[in-house]
């Protein structure tokens, strides 16, 4: 053998590791789900049962905490894409040295550790006499995700054609007119993406989440709750459910993706 | 400005305009403006709040100063936290440069597709599969016991599980500003350097590090940020005696009730973070324009 080939094998050999070490946690965690065995494990296995599946389904205080995510999801978007699509807006109308300084502080949330941002709102809205709860968790939350939808409307608007919003006026459209329906059609795929990226940050946060949560428990509280009092595999079969939809709802995104390039290949 | 109002019309421009101000004002700068104020002043009852000993002074983060265990904490955090951007580094490096430079274009979907989906599920149940793999009972020890390479089971939980799951948790933000960066290198570069003699380490050392070096910076920064930051890992993963520094802020607020000293904590990792940010960003001359792709 060359040493050319050795090294060919062992790089080989490495791939086949690093893809065994992100997928076997995942693996040993999902098939968990199945075993009879009362600790999450799958050696030794126990027999085969769907009894957490069952047991996970009946907990009311999953549902309780899968209601607290979703409805602070919603909310989230609901404010997160309004004001990030402004923030794109009025960043790109800016003139470049104002842009630059204005960039720095709109991203600057992005740098900031999920904690800090949790405890600073915390901090703030107890001058005024609210605690933590679902409104501090949205408002603690969009502080960040607006940064995202932002720089995703930004990437998009790069793209943008000025001269259809001019041929639009031309035409005697009023301002408001050219906006919803020349400038929000074109933005729309960023703001489909960046919605679904909001309603994942905001479901899988949980650094920001528990220093403003007050007495709610969101699901990723809820998991890490259940970890350190009783783990039992009920949660394992409820991580499982919710991988199986995040890579469901990825690949679904994914191939809408592929779809919307080969419709518009030049956009 | 005059461009907004210019190009949306007065009534769209200032809905614009006070969203965004409203964001910056109450979500961004007001809560760290209080944070500040709050790390400055002692913890009184609400009775003496305005009171003659409610003056501003140093005194919580001279507190953190000279609290030993505190400080040993704080300190381990920080190069641990570097450590698992290292660690991280090293584990990608590899990868990317792979997927960049010698990947088919089939090759390279899969390798990305693989890459992303455990980063679509969620840093808790990441956390989690670490947590059951690791159990002293578990799958890891049961295996490596199988294989007669250990006696007896080995308490993971700690520092070495704690390191483990961090650097799981982090390889999409380092992998994906590596990739990006040595992509766009030109693979005629490296056969150059390669029929001119150059050894693979030289190549890497002379050519394909200083071209990634932005895509480098720029992950390095991300991991250690977010591990510096980083509550679930360190608490699920841990043991009493690897406790992370954002644990002790966590029990400032929720057992001590001294919100005071917790927010002097949180400014101190705050600024600490920053702190790195900016040295990297400069040291590898990388704008923050390109950091936030």
């Amino acid at each position: 053998m060359t040493p050319d080939r050795i090294f060919r094998g062992l790089f080989v050999l490495y791939l086949l590791a690093f893809v065994a070490y992100l997928f076997a946690p995942l693996l040993i965690m999902s098939v968990a789900a199945f075993n009879e065995s009362r600790f999450p494990t799958v050696i030794p296995w126990q027999g085969t049962t769907l009894q957490w599946f069952s047991a996970m389904w009946a907990d009311a205080a999953m549902w309780k905490a899968l209601g607290t995510s979703a409805i602070v999801a919603v909310l989230v978007v609901l404010v997160a894409l309004p004001v990030g699509t402004a923030a794109a807006l009025v960043l790109t109308t800016l003139h470049a040295r104002a842009r630059s300084f204005a960039y720095a502080v709109m991203v600057s949330p992005l740098l900031t550790p999920g904690v800090v941002i949790g405890i600073s709102t915390l901090i703030l809205w107890r001058q005024v006499g609210v605690g933590g709860g679902i409104a501090l968790i949205v408002v603690a939350q969009t502080t960040f995700i607006i940064c995202y939808v932002m720089l995703m409307v930004m990437a998009r608007l790069q793209r943008f054609d000025r001269t259809q919003e001019e041929a639009a006026l031309g035409l005697g459209a009023s301002k408001l007119m050219v906006f919803r329906r020349v400038l929000l059609p074109f933005l729309r795929p960023a703001l489909l993406a960046s919605g679904g990226l909001a309603i994942l940050q905001s479901v899988e946060n949980y650094n920001t989440t528990l220093f403003v949560r007050g007495f709610e428990t969101p699901l990723t509280v809820f998991i890490a709750t259940k970890v350190r009092t009783g783990l039992t595999p009920a949660v394992n079969a409820l991580a499982l459910v919710i991988i199986a939809a995040t890579v469901i709802g990825a690949v679904a995104y994914e191939v809408a993706r592929r779809r919307q390039l080969t419709r518009q290949p030049r956009s | 400005m005059r461009d907004l109002y210019g190009r949306f019309g007065g009534g769209l421009a200032t809905i614009f305009l006070s969203l965004v101000l409203v964001w910056l004002a109450a979500m961004v700068l007001a809560p760290n403006l209080m944070m500040i104020d709050y790390a400055l002043r002692p913890n009184l009852p609400p009775a003496q709040i305005g009171g003659p000993q409610d003056v501003r002074s140093l005194d919580n983060f001279l507190y953190l100063a000279n609290e030993g265990v505190h400080r040993a904490i704080f300190l381990k955090t920080i190069w641990a936290s570097a450590l698992v951007a290292a660690l991280t580094l090293v584990v990608c490096y590899p990868i990317a440069f792979w997927m960049a430079q010698r990947a088919t274009p089939g090759q390279l979907a899969v390798a990305l597709m693989l890459v992303i989906i455990p980063f679509f599920i969620n840093e808790v149940l990441r956390t989690l599969a670490w947590f059951i793999l690791l159990a002293y009972r578990g799958p890891l020890n049961a295996v490596l016991q199988g294989i007669e390479l250990i006696d007896t089971p080995i308490r993971w939980q700690g520092n070495g599980g704690v390191l483990a799951g961090m650097v799981y948790a982090y390889i999409l933000f380092m992998l994906l500003p590596i990739y990006n960066a040595i992509e766009s290198l030109d693979k005629s570069q490296v056969e150059a350097a390669r029929d001119l003699g150059a050894s693979t380490v030289r190549i890497h050392r002379r050519v394909v590090i200083p071209h990634a070096k932005a895509g480098i910076a720029t992950g390095c920064v991300f991991t250690f940020m977010l591990a510096a930051g980083s509550y679930v890992a360190p608490a699920l993963l841990g043991s009493p005696g690897s406790r992370w520094f954002t644990e002790i802020i966590y029990n400032w607020f929720f057992e001590g009730g001294d919100w005071n000293r917790g927010a002097a904590y949180a400014l101190t990792l705050l600024v600490l973070c920053l702190a790195v940010v900016l040295a990297t960003l400069r040291i590898a001359r990388v704008n923050l324009t390109d950091v936030a792709k």
